[in-house]
């Protein structure tokens, strides 16, 4: 089904005896905003890692759209986009020239790039500050801008990773009205995270303990299988029962 | 005589008024929130009132001394946890510990039952690196070396950022377990539902302070009516739902967006007036310190 825009099967990946993702499995649907929980050293990170195309899988398959985890990480690279908890966004670059800067790295030509900045900034109403430095804009504005250029090359799948930590509430539901807008055009979003809140905004959640998916459904339906109220709960409930530390 | 008395404290770094003009106080024994986003003013303010920074105006005692007359007697009686650790990392656990002991000149035989409740989840650990401990490991050596003193006033900046859900919870028990033994805490944190845990809080935002009460209290004075909405598509619902009749206010909340509406408001003409939206669900909901802070921030 060509729906499926992340699929693995019994991912598994060791550094020499210690089994740090341990025979996952799930799929991800196009359109979908698919959050990626787990404590401290389940293994997140690790997993995150190889559907990134970042690093091998030691045994199990995977692919992302539609490139193999074992063999096309490189195809994997150049086909997502990844925006970091850590604004990666260059300071001293104007805004324009930081669309530019992805741009290229992405392989878009100039006329594409001119094409699809502009229409980019437009969406966000955010014309008149092409020529401003990013380092001069306030942090909600870097945070979208983040997102968009991390969408620069149109990719079907997007990667975030604590994309509101530190946020102010109203700017924190301005970034996720912007996913609702991306996710309602077919992209799909894969978020890490540690603030349970923003597990609240995924349409499915999977959590991770010891290197294992305990856990894969709606936010309604694992609150109502937890019998808890809140995600929080949820996550509490199957973290202390890890055996591995941090 | 408080803990903590501020007086309209102000503090700029060039054009940017990090604390502007905030004016309050703690109690003694008090576990007392600053609840805001990166930009609040947090951090700015934790270093004013452990004089490490002087304010441009205002003044501030903490028990009972100036910030800026009496710095040198501050220092040994606050506790700061920064957020960004700032331990030896080359040092191990039990090495960290003496080094801060010899540092007040306090010993750490007798400050053992008040650090307790925090040393004990690391002391099996006392003799590896502060380096090698995972971030919840850290934290709490940071929080026994805060401690090593015996202050009256804990500050701690952040400590919970970037900790999973389970320590943070875990850090919350041990703040209780301190206050219990007759400490004031000043925490900060960006997380709104740590808020709860606190006896008061002051919701803040680039540099003022948006109110102060109990959390509880701070949740009744949102005096509306809320509700939580959701649909298949919840772009589509949010656009649509923001023109309705008598809907003041609509944002994301999770898995609901959060309607907040007034008397012209009525469920079931909205949802004639929504028209097509599949899937459309509409509940009542209560109102939360998120929302009470997206208000003050309007």
């Amino acid at each position: 089904m060509n729906d499926v825009v992340i699929s693995v099967r019994e991912l598994t990946k060791c550094f020499g005896d210690f089994t740090a993702v341990d025979h996952i499995s799930f799929d991800v649907h196009r359109g979908e905003i698919f959050g990626f929980l787990g404590a401290n050293g389940a293994g997140k990170t690790t997993a995150m890692r190889m559907l990134c195309g970042l690093s091998y899988p030691t045994s199990g398959t995977g692919s992302v759209v539609g490139y193999d985890v074992m063999h096309e990480g490189d195809k994997i690279k150049r086909s997502i986009g990844y925006m970091s908890q850590r604004f990666s966004l260059y300071n001293d670059l104007t805004v324009w020239e930081n669309m530019f800067l992805f741009a290229g790295i992405y392989g878009l030509t100039k006329k594409e790039t001119e094409k699809r900045a502009t229409e980019l900034l437009a969406r966000l109403n955010f014309a008149s500050e092409r020529d401003t430095l990013v380092g001069s804009l306030p942090l909600g504005w870097k945070q979208k801008l983040s997102f968009v250029i991390a969408t620069i090359h149109r990719p079907r799948v997007v990667f975030l990773d604590e994309p509101t930590g530190g946020v102010d509430p109203i700017t924190r539901r301005q970034f996720w009205e912007m996913i609702y807008e991306a996710t309602e055009e077919g992209t799909t979003i894969f978020v890490t995270t540690h603030y349970m809140d923003e597990a609240e905004y995924c349409s499915r959640v999977s959590i991770m303990v010891d290197g294992e998916v305990r856990a894969l459904d709606t936010p309604a339906r694992l609150k109502k299988q937890f019998a808890t109220d809140s995600m929080d709960g949820v996550f509490r409930i199957l973290a202390r029962g890890a055996h591995r530390g941090e | 005589m408080s803990a903590i008395e501020i007086h309209n404290l102000s503090k700029c770094f060039a054009k940017t008024k990090a604390v502007d003009n905030v004016s309050f106080c703690v109690e003694k024994g008090e576990l007392f929130g600053l609840i805001g986003p990166d930009g609040a003013g947090k951090t700015t303010l934790f270093r004013l009132l452990t004089t490490l920074l002087n304010p441009d105006s205002g003044n501030a005692k903490v028990d009972g001394c100036d910030i800026v007359e009496d710095y040198i007697a501050i220092r040994s009686r606050v506790g700061y946890m920064p957020g960004r650790f700032s331990l030896y990392p080359d040092l191990t656990v039990e090495e960290n510990l003496q080094f801060f002991a010899a540092l007040f000149g306090a010993d750490v035989e007798e400050s053992y039952e008040l650090i307790a409740p925090v040393y004990k989840h690391i002391e099996p650990f006392r003799a590896r690196r502060a380096g090698k401990l995972s971030g919840g490991m850290k934290q709490k050596l940071a929080l026994s070396c805060a401690l090593i003193h015996r202050p009256s006033v804990l500050f701690l900046d952040e400590p919970t950022t970037g900790v999973d859900a389970v320590s943070r919870s875990e850090f919350w028990d041990m703040l209780a377990c301190l206050k219990e033994k007759g400490l004031t805490i000043l925490v900060s944190t960006p997380y709104m539902d740590e808020a709860l845990r606190c006896d008061r809080i002051a919701l803040c935002n680039e540099g003022r302070v948006l109110c102060i009460d109990t959390p509880k209290e701070i949740i009744r004075r949102f005096e509306r009516k809320l509700y939580g909405i959701s649909a298949k598509s919840m772009f589509r619902l949010l656009e649509k739902a923001r023109k309705a009749t008598g809907v003041e206010d609509c944002y994301p909340f999770g898995e609901k967006h959060h309607l907040v509406v007034n008397d012209k408001f009525d469920v079931e003409s909205f949802k004639i007036e929504l028209g097509d939206i599949e899937g459309l669900q509409i509940v009542s909901v209560e109102s939360t310190i998120e929302d009470m802070f997206i208000k003050l921030m309007k």
